[in-house]
């Protein structure tokens, strides 16, 4: 009975205003020591300091919206059709730079200017869709590999066996199977591609498999599934990233790789390692080396951009260098 | 060394497993493949012509037919590279020739990469610093023929220099050396770098400084040494990687060596040839990566393989 009373008599003392919510004062919140640090919002700002990324960052969307949208801008010509001169009745061949072909022709007459732009929406597709499969399949497999013990000796020795057949073989066999053309060739590269990072987000997981916080998480009977989503993958995100972002570059040589050695897409595809065959075919006169020279040029800028933002990108998610 | 046994064994067995498998794979390609002229010939001259290869065997004989010559240290002849002639003879002379070339440029790379990347790390952030990094990204990032193809064209002009390999000429072994050390700088600068700026923030730099000992010194004696251990473990495998040469350069330049064999081979289905390549080049993944960790071992006393058996 007696509880009943103080408990009434405390509420008859209670000060209503204690349950008004109460303004937000950030200097207030300084003196505990409370953050309103968001990861995302500190990797972007690490991120714009850096000058020459952002300046790629922004090179690059322009250039990856420019292939999209060249097909419909007036005035465009077709990547694949072959130009023929009304006057004398005989194709546009080898035509230097000038104001009808901006980038010149090649040697059938086709359009360089648009075969490059068609070549670079194909092998951005090529990259993307490769790094995001190699990301999705060597992450999960990575993952699984690294943390539970059991898979270990198993999938090592598929790793072993799988990384040591010479990926002309499978590639070569796939071909023969499907048909070549696009979707091939981005099923062959994620075939041999996802290994790689199979192994290093294993590697990865391995170092930070037995640390306390997840001894702890495993004591208190957290599921693996969890422990995985929540405790080591965020650990990974920046060199995740960083992989994922030298995946596109790498995809896109290894196309031109493809093409070099007469096993990339078919020649009436335009894509960036077709065309640098093309070029290299005429590489040898001075006057043809511009056919070599602007789908080199392009093909450096993405990869470079690419390369240097995934980097400057995995960087700046990493906390260390957070504020 | 009871570790090195068990791993030899098991290494062993995965290269049977890969073998075999190229092996089978090899046996699914079409049979057009092994004609120069498939549809000029008969039935009976195509029955005729495989059975003299054995490809009419059902598959598990001609795997121990396989098996059973290589116990005999016989690899077999080649079947539409260079038909009837010894495969041991086709790669002797190829694999010496990409060996000389692969050697060279990784002295050279390893000479240049080492001295490039510490530069990089002593000069954090200065000139050298930045030089490198856009040397680095430039290397790593954009398709290497490109740039083989941009050297070929424009160095040969510029130096007067012979456009295509020539055993005699030594001055046009130069081209080819370049080009192939150029990314290998890239990658040992990199490497180094990141280890030697690693190990410049670690306790014991400090207390070498401390103590008054010569920023010299510190580089040398102490950094350097850890720095390269992780670089000992490359080592030994990039040296044995050699002999499979490059496929760009030796192409781009007519090298007569092992660049593009194995590619050619399949491509052609040579079925001995591709067999045996793929055999020299998993023995050699294997036995490089051992021969690396050894040497890390021997570099790091603390590194003990027996005890992290699990790693690998």
């Amino acid at each position: 009975m007696t509880s009943k009373k103080i408990i009434s008599k405390m509420s008859d003392n209670i000060d209503p205003s204690l349950f008004e919510f109460a303004d937000c004062d950030e200097s207030k919140s300084e003196l505990i020591g409370y953050s309103n640090y968001s990861f995302w919002r500190s990797t972007i700002q690490v991120f714009i300091k850096n000058k020459a990324a952002v300046a790629l960052l922004i090179l690059i969307a322009c250039v990856v919206l420019f292939t999209l949208i060249q097909p419909y801008l007036p005035n465009q010509k077709s990547p694949t059709q072959i130009y023929i001169n009304p006057e004398t009745n005989m194709q546009y061949r080898n035509v230097q730079p000038n104001e009808e072909f901006w980038f010149g022709s090649n040697s059938i007459g086709q359009d360089l200017w648009a075969r490059i732009w068609s070549g670079t929406r194909t092998s951005l597709l090529i990259g993307v869709a490769v790094g995001l499969f190699e990301a999705v399949v060597g992450i999960t497999v990575g993952a699984l590999w690294g943390y539970v013990r059991k898979l270990d000796a198993i999938i090592t020795e598929i790793y072993n066996v799988w990384d040591n057949i010479p990926s002309t073989v499978v590639l070569i066999i796939l071909t023969y199977i499907m048909k070549p053309s696009i979707p091939t060739i981005i099923f062959a590269m994620c075939m041999t591609g996802w290994l790689q990072m199979a192994r290093f987000v294993r590697n990865l997981i391995i170092i930070i498999r037995d640390r306390e916080y997840n001894l702890a998480s495993r004591c208190l009977g957290t599921p693996t599934s969890r422990i995985i989503t929540k405790n080591l993958l965020p650990y990974l995100v920046s060199v995740i990233m960083l992989r994922m972002a030298l995946a596109i570059p790498l995809a896109i040589g290894s196309e031109v790789f493809l093409s070099y050695i007469g096993m990339g897409l078919p020649v009436d595809i335009p894509s960036l390692g077709n065309l640098i065959n093309e070029g290299r075919a005429l590489m040898m006169d001075p006057n043809q080396r511009y056919q070599l020279f602007f789908p080199a040029a392009v093909i450096s800028v993405v990869t470079i951009s690419f390369y240097v933002i995934g980097n400057v990108f995995a960087d700046s998610a990493d906390p260390r260098n957070h504020v | 060394m009871k570790y090195y046994a068990i791993r030899l064994l098991r290494s062993f067995l995965t290269l049977i497993i890969v073998v075999t498998i190229v092996f089978l794979l090899m046996r699914l390609m079409p049979i057009e493949g092994y004609f120069t002229n498939y549809d000029k010939l008969d039935e009976v001259q195509i029955e005729a012509k495989l059975e003299n290869l054995g490809l009419l065997n059902p598959w598990y004989i001609q795997l121990k037919d396989f098996y059973g010559s290589l116990m005999k240290r016989d690899l077999g002849q080649s079947i539409t590279y260079r038909p009837k002639v010894d495969i041991t003879k086709i790669l002797g002379d190829k694999l010496i020739t990409s060996l000389r070339f692969g050697l060279v440029s990784l002295t050279i790379s390893l000479v240049m990469g080492l001295s490039l990347g510490i530069l990089m790390a002593r000069y954090k952030g200065k000139f050298w610093d930045k030089f490198g990094t856009c040397y680095i990204v430039g290397a790593n990032a954009i398709p290497a023929v490109i740039f083989y193809l941009l050297i070929q064209v424009y160095l040969t002009d510029l130096f007067k220099l012979p456009l295509l390999y020539d055993r005699t000429d030594a001055k046009s072994w130069i081209l080819p050396i370049l080009c192939l050390s150029l990314v290998n700088i890239a990658y040992y600068a990199m490497w180094i770098r990141r280890y030697m700026v690693d190990e410049l923030n670690k306790d014991y730099v400090r207390l070498a400084k401390a103590k008054g000992l010569k920023n010299k010194d510190i580089m040398l004696k102490h950094v350097m040494r850890n720095a390269f251990v992780p670089m000992a473990q490359y080592l030994p495998a990039s040296i044995l990687y050699t002999v499979s040469g490059s496929i760009y350069v030796e192409s781009l330049f007519s090298i007569p060596g092992t660049g593009g064999l194995l590619v050619t081979a399949i491509q052609r289905q040579d079925n001995t040839l591709v067999q045996a390549l793929v055999l020299l080049y998993s023995s050699i993944g294997i036995v490089g990566l051992m021969l690396g960790d050894i040497l890390m071992a021997a570099f790091d006393p603390r590194i003990r393989l027996s005890h992290e058996g699990g790693s690998r």
